[in-house]
């Protein structure tokens, strides 16, 4: 696969960046040819993100250098690379919701005539750039904000494109898609490839990198640990091995049986959010961990987000150890034991500039305090104690959670429930934006709780997680619980099967 | 690492021992400084150079008049009635909120303690029952406010704006648009009166500076704030009843008019419907060039009584120089824009990767 014949498009060396003393890059080389895939591989905190805006002209490198085909170049802001040829597609996309498709296409380079923006020029064009991308179907006309992530996706690609560029960095973008939407993003990632353009892809999918990839980039610390590494010769052990600095076997960990008498902690019990699910019943022992399959859009993280009351049940009741709940109120849920780790940790889950004792202590601020004083003091004691215990990195209560990696603003959440002192806990995609290192942890850290008597719900989009982790398998689609079952009793594949006899229905 | 000019594999070395130096021996001054800056010690230490530099101009163009005891109490007294409104907005501001309505709540509740009513009661029991009435008002206006605002699901800007409004002409139907006098000797001279040798107001004013510092920074109520304004949807998930939390901000808030109108009427002796007229944009800046953040998430109360005692020091200085009062708004809008400039220099989060 690898392209041997084509020029050198972009070649990095030697770079090293660093903030306020803290090493982001410490030696980076990177040489991507054109018309390859080339995907960069690393833990979170690794320095991918930073290469990334390195080469996108946000950050100057402290050291080394960049040849542009051939020629040294500097890359002072965005606009120098855009003028190069480079674009970016960040993590957050950075479309504007409130404008049109191709009013976002043109954003900052409008087509114009004396002043005036020209419209039936933007629109043919917004046409063929989406013609290109194979989403034809997308209209110039339709607001940004009521596309779905992965169309958001495409317009910012199709804006990368009406920039005559020759090299399009995507960092994380199967994040937010579902498996078929990411198969429509290889298929423009293979279209942009053959028109010449090289594609930096980022992921720490290990199998996405099987799929689209020609050449791997693989960082740790900050240093490239290896560069140009043809992925079809390089097994995934070694990979793994690179990037954690270690072997990763048994992802999962075994699962504990649950005691006979242990008691039913959580049971939903024909819970229906009017147009979107309805019907949803099951029960959750202490001890238990069950697990929701389904696609993108299956209302998975819907059916959660109600039972814990951030969404008001039009029907049904949802008991905690045989007490109902009060319907729509979280304050009711947390005060009963309930606990949710939310799908966006930094959106809903934490308050980022505040040190990481702070959001410990946030659903439980009133018992580190006397008649509404706070005892600072008892509150880094706990949080202390937690970091230790779940080996949370860096070790220091004060730190603001802003700067952790994925999985240590997991284990954050995680400590927030677990200073509460919970008894059903809620997990929606816990290891969203964790690296594959750290997974086993997150994932060691769910089984722990289960066996020290915690019911346990998990939604995540990625159907071997939910096998790996569950008891018990229930599975989702368009808003229906189509089947319960041991986790032991099914794989992917049925879970796959069911979905899709079940959307037919 | 040599030939990379040649498409191919090419596997790094390890690190060596001699790379592997710890980051924070290598902290460039720069950046350090920085971060000192960008601190809370720094943003206060802005704020105090600031103060300084009006205080050596003051010292410099009216040296002799403006270093006498009386005109720096004076000062304090021109700051204590804004200073109080502004501890308030404060902790609106740090929860993400705005509340446009104080200085006519203000305004109102200094009517409603006057009224021929309140006042006839004050005279036949005592004068504390004008100041519970005024009090009384305030907090009851901040809580329509706060109850619009969270389970009306109205913007805070709308709520309050209409308030702003609606407070002021009621003020004007109680009032019949006339000025009300404070009867009460006793009202009058215990509110001019001085403990220590500071004036009652100045005291009020530290009073209320002092709780604002404390509910901030050592409450669980604080902490709450701040988490609200930090991301107001990840505090509704963690189990803080975020509405009936905002709600009691604007109650606050409304409190805090209500006694900066009776400090107004121990002040002026009367009570009319202008008082407070556009107080709560004074506030916001206070607050604003005080550091707090206008989106929340980040306030100081000690910030705050350094940003009133800029803009009262400002006017001081002003006056002593017989320099009129438009010349004196110019000049407070350029130190806004410019305390709003550094504020956005220097409150980037440092070390942030990723």
């Amino acid at each position: 696969m690898i392209k041997v014949d084509h020029p050198v498009l972009l070649d990095a060396r030697g770079l090293r960046k660093s903030f306020a003393g803290v090493h982001a890059l410490k030696d980076v080389s990177l040489e991507i040819l054109a018309g390859e895939v080339h995907c960069i591989l690393g833990q979170n905190g690794a320095g991918k993100s930073t290469l990334i805006k390195t080469l996108a002209g946000v950050h100057q490198p402290d050291e080394g250098e960049i040849l542009w085909l051939g020629d040294p170049v500097s890359i002072p802001d965005p606009q120098a690379a855009l003028e190069l040829g480079i674009a970016t597609m960040y993590q957050e996309l950075d479309v504007v919701d409130g404008l049109t498709v191709a009013e976002n296409i043109f954003l900052g380079h409008e087509l114009a005539k004396a002043g005036f923006t020209s419209r039936s020029q933007a629109h043919r064009r917004t046409k063929e750039l989406m013609q290109r991308l194979g989403h034809g179907s997308i209209s110039p006309n339709t607001e940004v904000g009521s596309l779905s992530a992965a169309n958001k996706q495409i317009v910012s690609m199709a804006r990368a494109l009406s920039h005559d560029i020759k090299l399009i960095i995507m960092d994380e973008p199967s994040a937010v898609l579902d498996s078929e939407e990411v198969k429509n993003l290889f298929a423009v990632v293979r279209e942009l490839t053959n028109a010449g353009i090289a594609v930096v892809y980022i992921t720490h999918r290990l199998e996405e990198i099987r799929q689209i990839g020609d050449r791997i980039t693989v960082i740790k610390d900050g240093r490239s640990m290896a560069h140009g590494l043809a992925v079809a010769e390089t097994p995934t052990s070694e990979l793994i091995r690179l990037m954690t600095g270690r072997n990763v076997e048994n992802v999962f960990p075994p699962a504990v049986p649950i005691r006979d008498d242990a008691p039913v902690m959580l049971d939903v019990d024909g819970l229906q959010l009017a147009g979107v699910f309805s019907d949803v019943s099951f029960s959750v022992r202490a001890g238990e961990i069950v697990g929701l399959a389904g696609l993108v859009g299956s209302g998975r993280s819907e059916i959660l987000e109600t039972i814990y009351g951030a969404r008001r049940a039009t029907a049904g009741t949802v008991s905690v150890a045989g007490t109902a709940l009060r319907r729509g109120s979280v304050v009711a849920s947390v005060a009963a034991g309930m606990g949710l780790s939310p799908e966006e940790r930094k959106s809903q889950g934490l308050v980022l500039e505040e040190p990481i004792y702070v959001n410990v202590t946030l659903s439980s601020i009133s018992r580190f305090a006397r008649a509404g004083w706070l005892d600072a003091r008892a509150e880094r004691k706990a949080a202390r104690a937690q970091i230790e215990a779940l080996e949370l990195r860096p070790a220091d209560p004060d730190r603001a959670a802003v700067t952790l990696s994925g999985g240590n603003q997991q284990k954050i959440l995680l400590a927030r429930w677990l200073v509460h002192g919970t008894r059903v806990l809620l997990l929606d995609e816990p290891t969203r934006g964790v690296d594959v290192g750290a997974r086993t942890e997150i994932y060691a850290l769910i089984r722990r709780l289960a066996a020290e008597g915690n019911a346990i719900v998990v939604v995540s989009s990625e159907i071997e997680e939910v096998l790996g982790l569950a008891d018990t398998v229930l599975v989702v689609a368009d808003g229906r619980v189509l089947d319960s079952l041991p986790a032991s009793a099914i794989d992917e594949h049925g879970v796959l099967e069911l979905v899709m006899k079940g959307a037919a229905a | 690492m040599s030939e990379q000019t040649t498409p191919g594999t090419d596997i790094a070395t390890p690190p060596g021992p001699e790379t592997t130096t710890t980051s924070v021996a290598e902290i460039p001054q720069q950046s350090s400084l920085r971060r000192l800056l960008g601190g809370p010690v720094g943003r206060n230490a802005g704020l105090v150079v600031a103060l300084l530099l009006i205080v050596v101009v003051g010292a410099i163009t009216a040296g002799d008049t403006f270093f006498q005891v009386s005109n720096m109490l004076t000062i304090l007294r021109q700051a204590s009635i804004i200073g109080v409104i502004s501890v308030g907005m404060t902790l609106v501001i740090t929860a993400g909120g705005i509340d446009l309505s104080v200085g006519s709540v203000m305004g109102l509740a200094s009517i409603a303690a006057t009224l021929a009513v309140t006042q006839d009661l004050a005279g036949s029991s005592h004068w504390i029952v004008m100041v519970v009435v005024a009090l009384a008002i305030g907090l009851a206006a901040g809580l329509v406010n706060g109850v619009v605002i969270s389970y009306g699901k109205v913007v805070a800007f709308m709520a309050t704006l209409a308030m702003l409004v609606a407070a002021r002409g009621l003020a004007e139907i109680l009032a019949e648009r006339r000025t009300l006098v404070v009867e009460s000797r006793g009202f009058i001279e215990f509110m001019n009166a001085d403990f220590l040798g500071v004036d009652i107001l100045i005291w009020i004013f530290a009073l209320v500076a002092a709780a604002g510092w404390l509910i901030l920074n050592r409450t669980t109520f604080g902490r709450r704030t701040v988490a609200i304004g930090g991301n107001r949807e990840a505090a509704r998930l963690a189990g803080i009843d975020v509405k009936r939390h905002t709600m009691w901000l604007y109650a606050i808030a409304g409190l805090c008019a209500g006694i900066a109108a009776v400090m107004i009427l121990g002040r002026t002796t009367a009570g009319t419907s202008t008082h407070g007229t556009l107080y709560e944009l004074d506030a916001i800046a206070a607050v604003v060039v005080g550091g707090t953040l206008l989106v929340g998430g980040r306030g100081t109360v000690t910030g705050t009584v350094f940003g009133v005692l800029i803009f009262a020091t400002l006017t001081n200085v002003f006056v002593q120089n017989n320099l009129s009062s438009s010349v004196q708004a110019v000049a407070k809008g350029v130190i806004i824009v410019v305390a709003v400039l550094l504020q956005q220099r220097f409150s980037k989060p440092t070390g942030a990767r990723e």
